[in-house]
């Protein structure tokens, strides 16, 4: 093929051909002005798909487009030369000049397009984390142990139709033991190392005072439970607190019965639990219930089956609970024939030791960061 | 209570009762039994064995090698005791024997000669020099005739399964044998039967010796004496000590023996003079002189008041009521005549006595819970009935009972259908007489009469309670409660105190949980003012230590010692909170006001700025949006320049701050500690949760910088309140995003860059809207606080 410029060279001598563009004057013959252009638009496809074929990055494509299609570029240059053409030849040259201007576009996008596939392709391998390093956590601080524990307990109790009571940790004897059936020198006081205030002003040792406090103030029936601190002279060690929490319960309506107190212990055992715990009740003897029942659940280690955890008893004792004593509902006058009514007690201290494997009471209260954010 | 089983065959039916079926049974029948311990358990494979010959070892001059029968074998036996002849039967533990203290048997070579086992002393198989008083040294002798491979522990009756019981407060009753066996009968459904003590007597007339007057029949119900002449005192029978060793008590003589077996027997305590120590004639049972000396038998001297009650001769005291007898008038080796008491004394008063004394007895535990004055005449009589058994002594005739009033007969109504109920399962009335019947009421139509030993019974709930507790609290059903349905919810309170543990968790805070009360000293360690109201807090008249003695009035103390125990222990950063109560004493009312705090403490990697953000994020959630943070320079607990009075609804709720160095160092700690204390009543009554949608803006806002310069003294709040309060409504935030000090700003003077954004809800803000707000915002800034533009 016979060509001015050849393919390699027609990018490398813009001057030349800017020379031929800048001397329009220039005449050439008509026929051969067509054929010389038609050739030099083919040169120009051809070239700038070639040159398309090895360009490698997006700048090369956007200083192609221009040397080729922009105002100053090649192809403009070959068209401003259509002047020198006839009528007839005109349109032909134009319509190659579009066709070859339309291929430039679209292999030029094409080629873009891959480029910028290739790009994203590096960029994301040079992106490359090692995704086993550690995450960044937010601080999201925690609850303490026996909050976390004292909600599950007073969730389930909500949910059975229990109301949350709240009263002092600073008593009146009257509340404390008076009206529970515990009158002064009563040998039980003996067992419930009391802190006094004075004489009539103790710091509760039993949530119980609540169920007084309740039931002097609504009428049945009365639903509640009563979480709260209470104190007994004990000196800190592994297994005691001076400070400790129970959960207080008591239901008064008419008709309640002890099968009503076993299921609802049964209820809340299975929720705190699982479903196949068990509980067993045994006899005791509490001054303000009437019978009274120390409440053991299975264990939860073996089931019920013996191990180190309980002791090869299978059980745990974990409340006590009872009939509330009618002298009791009299004293805040409702009518024990009327009504009746249950009630019980659980340390929580001990719940949540078992279900979270403590092994020292006192890290409860000492607050090592360290312990509390393991929960 | 500590109770051999075998003691209980006295009284009832024993046989085929395991010791595990009885732990459960009495268990569930209310009896808790705390473990059951057998000797015999720890004894195997020693036998009866005859002795058929003794030689001496060949090889070592202090062994001898015997040839022993035990029935079915014959052993070859090396041992190094002298007493061993030929012909005598003697304890032998074969190859793999088991002694009481751990110690496993095995055949062996001793110098060469093999020996199949050992021959036992009375040590090496769990008894004492009491069971065996004349033995001599070496090994046990036993006696002729025995048959031979005989168990020793069927010998010795060394299978003795013996029980503890925790007997509850309610039963006085149960702790005696005669208890414990009515109540084991009844939960096997067998037959009790208590023999009445027979008393042959001698003659003779106790009121030819004695006068008792009771001058305290309040505090001395019932006092019942016998008296025994002729005494020869001596050692109990082995089956006596071996009774009272299984309870825990040593023998001393037939004479003290006799009274702890009545007290174990019959559950009633008992006290035995020797009359010729009781000077006048007579004893007074009366209240102590003030200031009165009496040595006890322990030997130890006790000062007296009026409040004791004491068993006095004509002269002196010789007992203290119910709590332990004295030195001066015990019974000796010499005792001849002895005065028996048996007495009912009020449980209350002995409850003070032996606690003023420091003297907790057998006697007294039993006292303070409440003893059936008709027990005392059994009791002493069964005293009298063992004196003649034993042959130590001549029971003189007559007794002296000054009996006050009796004890009233309780009665209840039987209502068989109602208990029914009252336990959730069918138990037919007739199954409920005879259970009653069997416990010792008696139930005539639709009467129960209580028996006197059961103080404890006095109302439908007991008598519900004693069907139960037989038929088994396992065959109660589970059912759920009917009637009214009751609402589970939490107070507005309650949840508000979820909601801000929440908040504070959420912004990474640990919770804490403290004691309640705490040392005195805190309040000087915090380098509060002598006259801080906070110094007034509730003192306990008991506590465990002056760490623990007064009720809290202000949680820093609290959360400055967890915050030095995280420090020593090298957290680096720590934030934590607290909601607890504090305690504050109210004039004239027994009790204090006891108010809820949220305490926030931090340290490492914070500032000021980062616990005053944690604060405004918890009012922000609980709505609380007037309030103002005042600085505050004379709270001594804090740097005076880095701490705040947070106000809000007309007065402080709570203080924030850098905790003083001075007070930091108190505490050992060397960080700089960020802590905060706001009253969660005050937030609660201000609290405004409800929240409602606020129309999202349709138009753009306008944001403006302003470059401030102002005087160091110039707060940043007297500032914003001032661009706020121009900016109008249009007005929509405000922040400072630089403050500069240094190079071109004067001295003493800060540059303070806020960002400012303006938003108009109708329309698009245009300069011609906010130019005017600009300038009246840096007049009323210039003529305020000569705060320019920089």
């Amino acid at each position: 093929m016979s060509v001015p410029c050849g393919a390699d060279n027609f990018f490398y001598c813009p001057v030349k051909l800017s020379g031929n563009a800048h001397n329009p004057t220039e005449k050439l013959g008509e026929q051969k002005g067509k054929v010389i252009m038609k050739e030099q638009l083919l040169a120009i496809k051809k070239s700038a798909e070639e040159k398309l074929a090895v360009s490698s990055s997006l700048q090369e494509l956007e200083d192609l487009r221009v040397s080729v299609l922009g105002k100053k570029g090649e192809l403009t240059q070959v068209l401003r030369q259509m002047g020198g053409l006839s009528a007839e030849e005109r349109p032909v040259i134009g319509a190659l000049a579009n066709e070859v201007r339309e291929a430039v576009e679209s292999a030029l996008t094409e080629r873009k397009t891959i480029l910028l596939a290739k790009a994203r392709e590096e960029k994301l391998a040079r992106e490359v984390i090692d995704v086993t390093m550690a995450g960044k956590k937010p601080e999201i601080g925690g609850l303490h142990p026996i909050t976390k524990v004292l909600d599950e307990v007073k969730n389930i109790f909500l949910g059975m139709g229990f109301s949350i009571a709240e009263g002092p940790d600073v008593e009146l004897d009257y509340y404390n033991f008076e009206a529970l059936n515990i009158p002064k020198e009563h040998p039980a006081r003996d067992t419930q190392d009391t802190f006094y205030v004075s004489d009539n002003v103790v710091l509760r040792t039993q949530t119980s005072p609540m169920q007084i406090r309740v039931m002097e103030h609504a009428k049945p029936p009365i639903r509640i439970i009563a979480p709260g601190r209470v104190y007994r002279s004990d000196a800190v060690d592994a297994t005691h607190s001076p400070v400790f929490h129970q959960i207080e319960g008591l239901v008064v309506d008419k008709g309640i019965t002890m099968a009503d107190l076993k299921g609802t212990l049964e209820q809340f055992i299975k929720s705190l639990y699982g479903q196949d715990a068990k509980i067993r009740l045994r006899p005791h003897h509490f001054p303000f219930t009437e019978p009274s029942a120390e409440v053991d659940v299975s264990c939860f280690v073996c089931g019920g089956k013996g191990c180190r955890v309980c002791k090869g008893e299978g059980f745990i004792e974990i409340l006590g609970a009872g009939m509330v004593h009618p002298d009791v509902l009299r004293r805040c006058n409702i009518d024990p024939d009327e009504y009746s009514g249950f009630a019980f007690g659980l340390g929580l201290e001990r719940i949540v030791m078992r279900r979270m494997n403590i092994d020292d009471m006192r890290h409860l209260y000492e607050n090592d960061v360290r312990f509390l954010k393991q929960f | 209570m500590k109770l051999p089983l075998s003691w209980l065959s006295d009284y009832t039916d024993m046989s085929g009762i395991t010791p595990e079926e009885y732990n459960h049974a009495l268990t569930m029948s209310g009896s808790k039994v705390e473990g059951i311990e057998n000797i015999g358990d720890k004894i195997q494979n020693i036998v009866t064995g005859k002795i058929l010959s003794v030689e001496k070892h060949p090889d070592a001059d202090k062994l001898k090698v015997c040839m022993l029968d035990v029935g079915t074998e014959t052993l070859q036996i090396v041992t190094g005791a002298d007493n061993v002849k030929p012909g005598q039967t003697v304890p032998v533990a074969k190859d793999g024997a088991l002694l009481p203290d751990g110690t496993k048997i095995k055949k062996g070579k001793l110098r060469g000669v093999e020996s199949n086992g050992m021959l036992c002393s009375y040590e090496e198989i769990g008894m004492t020099k009491e069971d065996f008083p004349d033995a001599e040294y070496g090994i046990l002798i036993l006696e002729d005739g025995l048959p031979l491979g005989k168990d020793i522990k069927e010998v010795f009756g060394l299978d003795n399964p013996v029980v503890e019981f925790e007997i509850t407060s309610n039963r006085p009753d149960c702790f005696s044998v005669i208890g414990l066996a009515r109540e084991t009968a009844v939960t096997f459904n067998r037959a009790f039967n208590v023999k009445t003590p027979e008393v042959k007597g001698s003659g003779d007339d106790i009121n030819n010796y004695m006068k008792i007057t009771v001058s305290e029949p309040e505090l001395c119900k019932r006092y019942t004496a016998k008296m025994v002449k002729n005494v020869k005192i001596g050692p109990s029978p082995a089956w006596m000590v071996k009774r009272l060793q299984s309870c825990g008590i040593r023998s001393i003589n037939n004479i003290v023996d006799i009274t702890n077996y009545i007290l174990l027997e019959y559950g009633q305590p008992m006290h035995a003079f020797d009359m010729s120590y009781l000077e006048g004639n007579e004893i007074n049972v009366r209240r102590a002189r003030d200031g009165e000396l009496m040595t006890t038998l322990d030997g130890e001297e006790h000062t007296l008041d009026s409040s004791m009650l004491m068993i006095c001769d004509g002269k002196k005291p010789v007992a203290v009521a119910g709590v332990m007898g004295g030195l001066n008038s015990e019974v000796r080796e010499d005792t001849k005549t002895v005065l028996f008491e048996s007495a009912t004394f009020l449980g209350s008063s002995v409850r003070i006595t032996a606690k003023k004394l420091g003297l907790r007895t057998e006697s007294s535990s039993r006292f303070e819970k409440g003893l059936d004055t008709e027990n005392t005449y059994p009791a002493v009589m069964r005293a009298c009935e063992l004196i003649e058994e034993l042959g130590c002594g001549e029971v003189v005739d007559g007794i002296i009972d000054v009996y006050g009033t009796k004890p009233k007969k309780v009665t209840i109504k039987f209502e068989p259908e109602r208990i029914n109920e009252f336990i959730g399962f069918c138990v037919p009335a007739d199954e409920m007489v005879k259970t009653l019947t069997d416990l010792g009421f008696t139930v005539d139509g639709d009467v129960i009469t209580v028996p006197t030993f059961r103080p404890d019974v006095l109302c439908f709930n007991d008598i519900a309670e004693e069907i139960v507790r037989m038929y088994g609290y396992d065959k109660i059903p589970s059912t759920l409660m009917d009637g009214d349905t009751t609402v589970g919810i939490k107070t507005y309170s309650q949840q508000i105190e979820d909601r801000v543990k929440n908040t504070l968790v959420g912004c990474g805070l640990y919770e804490t949980l403290v004691f309640s009360f705490t040392n005195p000293n805190i309040f000087d360690r915090l380098n509060m003012p002598g006259d801080s109201v906070k110094r007034n807090a509730v003192v306990i008249t008991n506590p465990l230590g002056v760490e623990n003695s007064i009720m809290r009035t202000t949680a820093i103390a609290s959360m400055m010692e967890v915050v030095a125990r995280n420090e020593n222990f090298k957290a680096e950063q720590v934030r934590l909170f607290e909601l607890g109560k504090i305690y504050i004493p109210k004039e004239g009312e027994d009790l204090p006001e006891e108010r809820r705090v949220v305490t926030i403490g931090m340290y490492g990697n914070c500032d000021y700025f980062d616990l005053k953000g944690v604060v405004e994020v918890m009012l922000d959630d609980l709505g609380i949006a007037k309030r103002s943070f005042e600085p505050e320079k004379t709270n001594s607990t804090f740097h005076p320049g880095r701490c705040a009075n947070l106000i809000a609804g007309g007065k402080t709720i709570g203080t924030i701050g850098q905790i003083h160095p001075a007070v930091a160092e108190n505490y050992g700690i060397s960080s700089d500690v960020y802590v905060a204390e706001i009253d969660f009543e005050d937030m609660l009554m201000l609290a405004k949760t409800e929240k409602t949608y606020k129309k999202l803006p349709k138009f753009p806002a306008s944001q403006r910088d302003l470059a401030l310069i102002a005087d160091d003294s110039v707060l940043a709040a007297q500032i914003e309140n001032i661009i706020k309060k121009k900016s109008g409504n249009i007005f929509e935030n405000l922040t400072l995003f630089d403050v500069y000090k240094g190079n071109q700003i004067p001295e003493n003077k800060k540059s303070m860059a806020y960002s400012l954004v303006l938003r108009d809800e109708n329309k698009t803000l245009t300069d011609e809207d906010i130019n005017p707000v600009i300038e009246s915002i840096l007049k009323e800034l210039s003529s305020k606080l000569d705060v320019t533009l920089r």
